[in-house]
């Protein structure tokens, strides 16, 4: 539905996108993940046609996103990051605005109206000025705003920034129960959000993909394991007899338990660590107090690559 | 290829109308373009009736002469906000990923403030309608001073919008926008011409707003006066559309 093919764009010298490539499939709620700055939002302006790429294509179906600017634009739906609205208008102004804007023939522009303030839960702000609105109902309005045309496609940049948390949940499953039935890209850097709304996510960094897949594939595809331990023993002669094991990989000392307690976390590069550590234990007559092994998380992975030190 | 003409400028009209609407029904909404109307509307009728009295004559072409120093400050402070608040807001992303050129939506922008510049110009048919209850006046300089005012008033709009394009601070704009059709008006005057001679005196008189003002408002229709005030004016809404049009490949 949506592909995205090297795209690169440059802002004078400063390179926000580089060579990105992605594509969303109908009826998929990807998520667009990333810290600040790492060119998401450029990527969902550049699918919008509000600017244009340096290099590299866009196609919405058949169409390009700079030759065919207006026919996709006609498919869209758009929640910038800043959520712009119209605040000297009411909800209902501004609803109705928009509705004439996409054309919306005026017979049906109460109906669009109606089903929006349905949908997104805005009976009770309807006849209210947007400047008096809390930001929970503005987001709302800005969601409103994006689907009053029924598009095939949502770009939501950002769409549960600044909300507190029962207002991110009612977002969520706003945009969960929209999902089934529409393709939706949705920016974010809250990893909780992924998971729970995401079918798909594509991590970005400095302009470029680090990562791709569904939640549970990131997860599994990383297959990190770390084992964290605690040992009774000598602190030297533990850390010298484990780094000697091929099957394990970095080992991280942290704080210690007491004074002859002290805690690992092991690497495990193959197998099952917890019956190698076990075992360890046992031939060199250490006292194991503690073991547990975790995997890696969405969060973790996220960390591991967009973070600088372990980046890549 | 007639009838595609004629659809493409139907949809264009049907994608211009809601912002045009949208835009004209704000300017109620602002409190700054009320009181520069009001100002406007009391400054142009004391000078009016200061001269009525004082002289006890009437004369339309003294109104008319000076409007245009009025305008100085009525246009930019109806186009200050037109860009420099979506830019500021960030509104102009939602405006312009509307399926709608960059073009039509300066047209909205400039016929909207135009059609309020003429509402305010309009509540001044008071004057020449009290005067000719009074006595005489003359309907040709009226008629002619008005449309000059509307084409004098759509010129300095299309130079506001331009300006209100590049900033996001309002006063800004109002500022060097009033800077910008200052130049404009005075370029051609006998002043500025006294210290130039041959082609560039000749060029800057026609590219002043001021000379072609003082025909009409003497009552003298000139198609090259209409013609200036429309070229110049579509030149400067071609150039806020480019400048629109920049943030794509900035």
């Amino acid at each position: 539905m949506i592909q995205v093919q090297n795209l690169t764009k440059t802002y004078g010298a400063t390179r926000a996108l580089e060579n990105v490539n992605f594509q969303v499939c109908p009826g998929e709620v990807l998520g667009f993940l990333g810290p600040n700055g790492a060119g998401k939002s450029t990527t969902m302006k550049i699918i919008t046609g509000f600017i244009s790429p340096s290099a590299g294509t866009v196609k919405v179906g058949d169409l390009d996103v700079v030759d065919n600017s207006f026919e996709i634009r006609q498919k869209l739906g758009y929640l910038a990051e800043t959520n712009p609205l119209y605040t000297d208008m009411k909800v209902h102004e501004y609803l109705r605005f928009v509705a004439a804007a996409r054309h919306i023939p005026s017979s049906e522009r109460s109906n669009a109206i109606k089903a929006m303030v349905q949908v997104c839960g805005l009976f009770a702000v309807v006849g209210k000025s947007i400047d008096a609105l809390s930001k929970g109902f503005r987001q709302r309005v800005g969601l409103a705003q994006a689907m009053i045309h029924n598009p095939d496609i949502l770009i939501l940049d950002e769409p549960t920034s600044g909300l507190d948390p029962n207002q991110i949940v009612e977002i969520r499953d706003l945009i969960r129960s929209i999902g089934k039935e529409k393709t939706i890209i949705l920016s974010t850097h809250i990893l909780p959000e992924v998971a729970a709304t995401c079918s798909r996510v594509v991590i970005i960094n400095n302009g470029t993909i680090v990562a791709q897949g569904t939640p549970d594939e990131l997860m599994r595809g990383s297959s990190r394991e770390v084992v964290y331990i605690k040992i009774k023993g000598d602190r030297g002669i533990i850390r010298q007899t484990l780094s000697e094991y091929h099957a394990l990989g970095a080992i991280k000392q942290y704080a210690p338990e007491g004074r002859d307690i002290h805690a690992f976390a092991v690497e495990i590069k193959e197998g099952d660590g917890r019956e190698l550590l076990f075992k360890a234990a046992v031939s060199n007559k250490w006292t194991l107090i503690e073991m547990y092994r975790k995997s890696e998380n969405l969060e973790d992975v996220f960390r591991r690559l967009t973070t600088k030190e372990n980046g890549v | 290829m007639h009838d595609m003409k004629y659809s493409n400028i139907q949809s264009s009209i049907a994608n211009i109308r809601p912002l045009l609407a949208r835009e004209f029904v704000s300017y109620f909404n602002s409190p700054i373009a009320y009181v520069f109307a009001a100002v406007f509307l009391v400054v142009t009728n004391w000078i009016f009736f200061q001269q009525f009295f004082l002289i006890n004559q009437a004369l339309m072409r003294d109104w008319f002469g000076f409007l245009p120093w009025v305008f100085l400050f009525l246009a930019p402070a109806i186009t200050m906000r037109s860009w420099a608040e979506e830019k500021k807001s960030n509104t102009i992303e939602f405006l312009l990923t509307l399926p709608i050129k960059d073009s039509e939506v300066v047209i909205a922008k400039f016929f909207s403030s135009f059609f309020f510049l003429a509402i305010v110009l309009g509540l001044s048919l008071a004057l020449p309608i009290a005067i000719g209850r009074l006595g005489d006046v003359d309907s040709g300089v009226v008629v002619a001073g008005y449309v000059g005012a509307l084409l004098l008033g759509g010129l300095y709009l299309s130079i506001g919008l331009l300006i209100s394009s590049f900033t996001r601070n309002q006063i800004v704009a109002f500022l060097l926008s009033l800077c910008a059709m200052f130049v404009l008006y005075i370029v051609g005057s006998g002043v500025v011409l006294l210290f130039l001679q041959g082609p560039i005196a000749g060029v800057l008189q026609y590219i002043s707003a001021a000379t072609h003002f003082s025909s009409m408002s003497r009552g003298v229709f000139d198609t090259r006066d209409i013609v200036y005030y429309i070229s110049f004016t579509l030149f400067f809404l071609y150039l806020n559309t480019e400048s629109i049009g920049s943030r794509k490949w900035r």
